[in-house]
């Protein structure tokens, strides 16, 4: 199972289409797209609003299901799978990180990165344990008990990082992670997730800014609800530049 | 996720908003609250009816002679004399159902200690008496079946009359007062018994052997008839339906009256009375009761409206749960446990606020403060059920609630 796990791709979308309704009109957002990500790349998806990123992100991270065509994950077909199945994928499987960070608000850090394990029936103690270990990894280990309102915007995208990264999944998606970020906490961010691919994670971001894209190993640009180009690339190593430089 | 975690979920976030929290169980509150308070207000003020009701005698059936009839002017119950002594001892000795009886002769004189004197009424009667009127004795004792067959005379006084030939507190047993000039021996006192039913003073009287009565008091021979009422304590397992057949039959047939002839006797029912008066006070608490489980209702109206709020207000919070695993029953779980905790937390401050309702009236019309148990956990069963009831809605919409719509919510 492992040996066969390790042959397969991680994700593998096999003419995956979505065509929402409104109405009587009917909108193609997908059209039939064939995605392949190797466990362990790093891939930027880059691409216009409308562009369908967003409606494939949805399906990679199991929150929607392709109208035709398959979604297998670590080989296993989860188009078809109902809304707890999905929920109990997205638990185990998946990571998630988002542009406005989606902290609960009034619920300390600890809490917010306890959230996954409370949903996989993690006793408290251990996750109380993991959770403490994971801000430690994005290095909050001194904010346990700050509420979101008390973090900056780089320090809250890093709690949510720590939440995406509590139960140790293996693919973590992110959906604009930068958007709301100055340039100086994006390359935090970025310098984050380069360390996590190096330890084996996969990932995968949808951004527009084509210097965030340049961190990724692979970039996929996508149009009208097609993949326009892929291609790989040599990263661009994330270096946060010393701090007067960034005041200049 | 266990049930110990979602509660411990639902009451965190409920803590979060405690005024919202609070005011929404409010309906609650006053819901449990009232039917506690009602129900022990209904309660007490039957306990209080079965009390005065208790003190004129259980189980009570009274005995009239018939109407006298002179020259066409046709007197009350009562005016002609029809029970004789012997259809007492017949009442005694032979009616099962029965279960003591006893005559009552009834005047009102003067009577004088030694530097007092005060005018009461008197009663003649037998030992049984103060079984069936329920009269239990203070100091001394009643007088005995030997005292009524030789017509002694002795005599047992109420607290009221004690108070006004002696004042309160003296201990009257072997004095002397006198009554139509003649020396009685006092021989016991009554307890107090209070204001009876009609509002008169149960305890402004004496009661002399029945024979004393007659002779001394009224200065009259004995005769076949007794002059005045019978009291009869039905046996309680035979009941006083049972025994007012009984004795009409007894009566009947000892009067020799044919087919045709109406009673030369009227018996009531005095258990019926208490009854009646039971039933009306127990319709009454069932409505207050029923009044007070409506804002019940209307309390749970008011859980499911704030918890609409709070799913529409969450959504995003839901949104963010279920992207990271929890499953809809999770979602569920956690609003429908919030819903109940409201409830059941309204309940308990509502029993505990209709405890101190029902406390505070108890003291203040001095009634026995009857608190049912059943009653409460009634009220919190029912508090609980409307709490699941009225939250399932606003729960089931939240955890029917798309994800990605969910997380895109402003």
């Amino acid at each position: 199972m492992n040996g066969n796990r390790e042959r397969m791709p991680l994700i593998a979308l096999r003419g995956a289409s979505k065509v929402y309704r409104t109405g009587d009109v009917e909108v193609a957002a997908l059209k039939g797209v064939d995605f392949t990500v190797e466990a362990g790349e790093f891939v930027a998806i880059m691409g216009s609003s409308g562009s369908g990123k967003s409606t494939m992100m949805n399906i990679l991270g199991c929150l929607d299901r392709p109208t035709t065509g398959r979604y297998l994950l670590e080989g296993q077909d989860v188009s078809r799978l109902d809304r707890t199945e999905l929920a109990v994928v997205r638990n185990r499987t998946l990571g998630f990180v988002f542009q406005s960070f989606n902290l609960l608000a009034r619920t300390s850090a600890l809490e917010n990165v306890e959230l996954p394990l409370l949903y996989a029936g993690v006793s408290a103690r251990e996750r109380r344990r993991r959770a403490r270990e994971a801000l430690e990894r994005v290095g909050l280990g001194e904010r346990l008990e700050h509420h979101p309102r008390q973090l900056s915007g780089g320090q809250q995208q890093r709690v949510a990082i720590a939440r995406a990264l509590v139960n140790r999944p293996r693919l973590l998606l992110a959906d604009e992670p930068t958007g709301n970020l100055d340039s100086r906490t994006s390359v935090e961010v970025m310098v984050l997730f380069q360390e996590l691919r190096r330890e084996g994670i996969t990932l995968v971001l949808v951004t527009h800014e084509p210097d965030i894209a340049g961190y990724a190993g692979r970039v996929v640009v996508m149009k009208d609800g097609r993949i326009l180009s892929d291609q790989r690339q040599q990263p661009v190593p994330a270096v946060v530049p010393p701090l007067e430089e960034a005041v200049s | 996720m266990n049930l110990l975690e979602t509660l411990r979920l639902a009451v965190s976030s409920l803590l979060r908003s405690k005024m919202r929290s609070f005011l929404t169980s409010l309906g609650i509150i006053i819901g449990v609250g009232a039917v506690i308070a009602m129900v022990a207000i209904g309660d007490g003020a039957r306990a209080n009816v079965q009390k005065v009701f208790d003190s004129m005698g259980t189980d009570l059936l009274i005995i009239l002679p018939g109407s006298s009839n002179s020259g066409g002017a046709r007197g009350g119950f009562g005016s002609q004399p029809s029970i004789t002594w012997d259809d007492l001892e017949a009442i005694r000795t032979q009616v099962p159902s029965v279960r003591a009886a006893a005559p009552e002769l009834r005047t009102s004189t003067q009577v004088f200690s030694e530097d007092q004197n005060w005018r009461t009424s008197v009663i003649g009667t037998t030992p049984d008496f103060f079984a069936v009127r329920a009269w239990s004795l203070a100091e001394g004792e009643r007088f005995s079946e030997a005292d009524v067959e030789v017509g002694a005379k002795v005599v047992v006084l109420g607290q009221t009359v004690v108070e006004k030939l002696y004042g309160a507190g003296f201990n009257p047993v072997g004095q002397v007062v006198r009554i139509n000039k003649m020396p009685f021996t006092v021989v016991g006192v009554t307890a107090r018994k209070g204001q009876s039913p009609m509002g008169t003073d149960n305890d402004d009287t004496l009661f002399v052997p029945a024979t004393t009565f007659q002779r001394q008091v009224q200065a009259q021979s004995l005769g076949k008839y007794i002059p005045g009422a019978l009291f009869v304590q039905a046996d309680p397992t035979a009941g006083t339906a049972r025994a007012w057949e009984d004795l009409t039959v007894l009566l009947r047939e000892r009067h020799r009256l044919s087919e045709d002839e109406a009673n030369d006797f009227d018996i009531r029912d005095l258990s019926e009375m208490a009854n009646s008066r039971q039933q009306s006070t127990e319709t009454l608490s069932l409505l207050l009761a029923s009044i007070a489980a409506v804002s019940l209702v209307v309390g749970g109206i008011g859980i499911m409206n704030i918890m609409l709020v709070s799913v529409t207000e969450r959504t995003r919070e839901i949104g963010v749960r279920a992207a990271v695993g929890a499953r809809p029953r999770d979602i569920l779980a956690q609003f429908l446990i919030e819903a109940l905790v409201l409830a059941l937390l309204g309940g308990l401050v509502g029993a505990a606020l209709g405890l101190g309702v029902a406390r505070l009236l108890a003291a203040r019309f001095q009634w026995p403060l009857l608190v049912r148990p059943d009653v409460i956990f009634l009220a919190l069963g029912f508090s609980a059920l409307v709490g699941v009831g009225f939250g399932l809605y606003p729960a089931r919409k939240a955890s029917r609630l798309d994800p990605i719509d969910a997380l895109r919510y402003e």
